[in-house]
């Protein structure tokens, strides 16, 4: 099918300007790995080829946090470390998402002692929580379909009072 | 030149320093020294000059939670030439939890009798370094005692400003 015929033949369309931002966005969430312990092992399963994060847009991991939309924060993370996630995630330019990835990241899961936080949410605003210790990629694909349906969801237009 | 068994090594600190071995155990093919506070510093040396147990694999500490001398200190030596260990333990009360350091034999001492400072609030006497190792430095608990709660004491670990904007 041709180009012209999508269209419709004229070489335009309409739409509202929130489905066409938030079509952009949610098909192009590029994640922030802050992968801290094993569940960053799955992580890379779920961008590899197997499990494929770029049939969602989201295969390419940014090392960098200005250039990232989703942090997925895979592991236990320590009072210590959590100092370092939050500074990574400020630097990250809105919008911006974020998944608490497996029973740790969620809320300290086995590791329920003095030195780690017992869920990253003490620091962070987590938008989806994934279950599982650690969870398949799977689950991580589910958590990445639920924020683009949230996006999906969104007004991203403010119209000023 | 033959090898040298543990027990003939244990057997000679024995008759070495008659006072300071309080006793001797064996467990899991290990032997063990228990050794008086105020002669571990000879024995460790002695062992090391003497026996040839020129690595100090690790020190580690213990809370008993016993009324008299409630925290033990456990050398873990091994003699690379002789292919065995010893542990030498001593113990130390509540009310004065004072060890003399071993980072004048070992260096890699210093960093082990930090840990056991940081966790058990146990002082090496002699220490040229002795701060905190794993904790924050104003961190007021010792948390591997057994009276410091499993999750913590709630606050006395900062998390990070989540309103990084706000003055």
């Amino acid at each position: 099918m041709s180009m012209d015929n999508t269209l419709g033949g004229d070489g335009f369309l309409t739409t509202k300007l929130d489905a066409l931002v938030n079509w952009g966005r949610s098909n192009a969430l590029w994640p922030m790995p802050m992968g801290l312990a094993c569940c960053a092992i799955e992580m890379m399963a779920f961008a590899g080829p197997k499990y494929d994060a770029a049939r969602f847009g989201s295969e390419v991991m940014r090392f960098s946090p200005r250039q990232s939309d989703v942090m997925i924060v895979a592991g236990w993370c320590t009072y210590k470390m959590s100092h370092a996630i939050r500074r990574v995630w400020d630097q990250m330019p809105d919008p911006k998402w974020c998944i608490a990835m497996g029973a740790c990241a969620s809320t300290g899961g086995m590791h329920r002692c003095y030195g780690v936080v017992q869920g990253v949410d003490n620091f962070l605003p987590v938008d989806v929580y994934i279950s599982g210790c650690p969870p398949r990629p799977e689950s991580l694909l589910n958590a990445l379909m639920q924020i683009q349906e949230k996006i999906r969801n969104e007004h991203t237009l403010k119209l000023d009072a | 030149m033959a090898k040298e068994s543990v027990l003939a090594v244990s057997k000679d600190v024995q008759s070495k320093f008659t006072d300071a071995v309080l006793g001797t155990a064996e467990h899991a093919g290990d032997h063990i020294l228990i050794v008086h506070r105020d002669y571990v510093h000879d024995v460790l040396k002695f062992l090391k000059e003497e026996h040839h147990f020129i690595y100090l694999a690790d020190i580690v500490a213990a809370d008993r939670f016993t009324e008299d001398d409630r925290f033990e200190v456990i050398y873990n030596l091994m003699s690379l030439r002789d292919q065995h260990r010893i542990f030498v333990k001593t113990r130390v009360p509540e009310d004065n939890p004072v060890v003399p350091t071993a980072t004048d034999i070992w260096k890699g001492a210093n960093w082990n009798e930090r840990e056991a400072y940081d966790m058990f609030g146990i002082t090496f006497q002699g220490h040229p370094d002795p701060r905190r190792i794993f904790m924050p430095e104003d961190f007021k608990y010792h948390p591997l005692r057994k009276e410091f709660p499993l999750i913590g004491v709630p606050g006395s670990l900062e998390l990070p400003n989540t309103n990084p904007d706000a003055e």
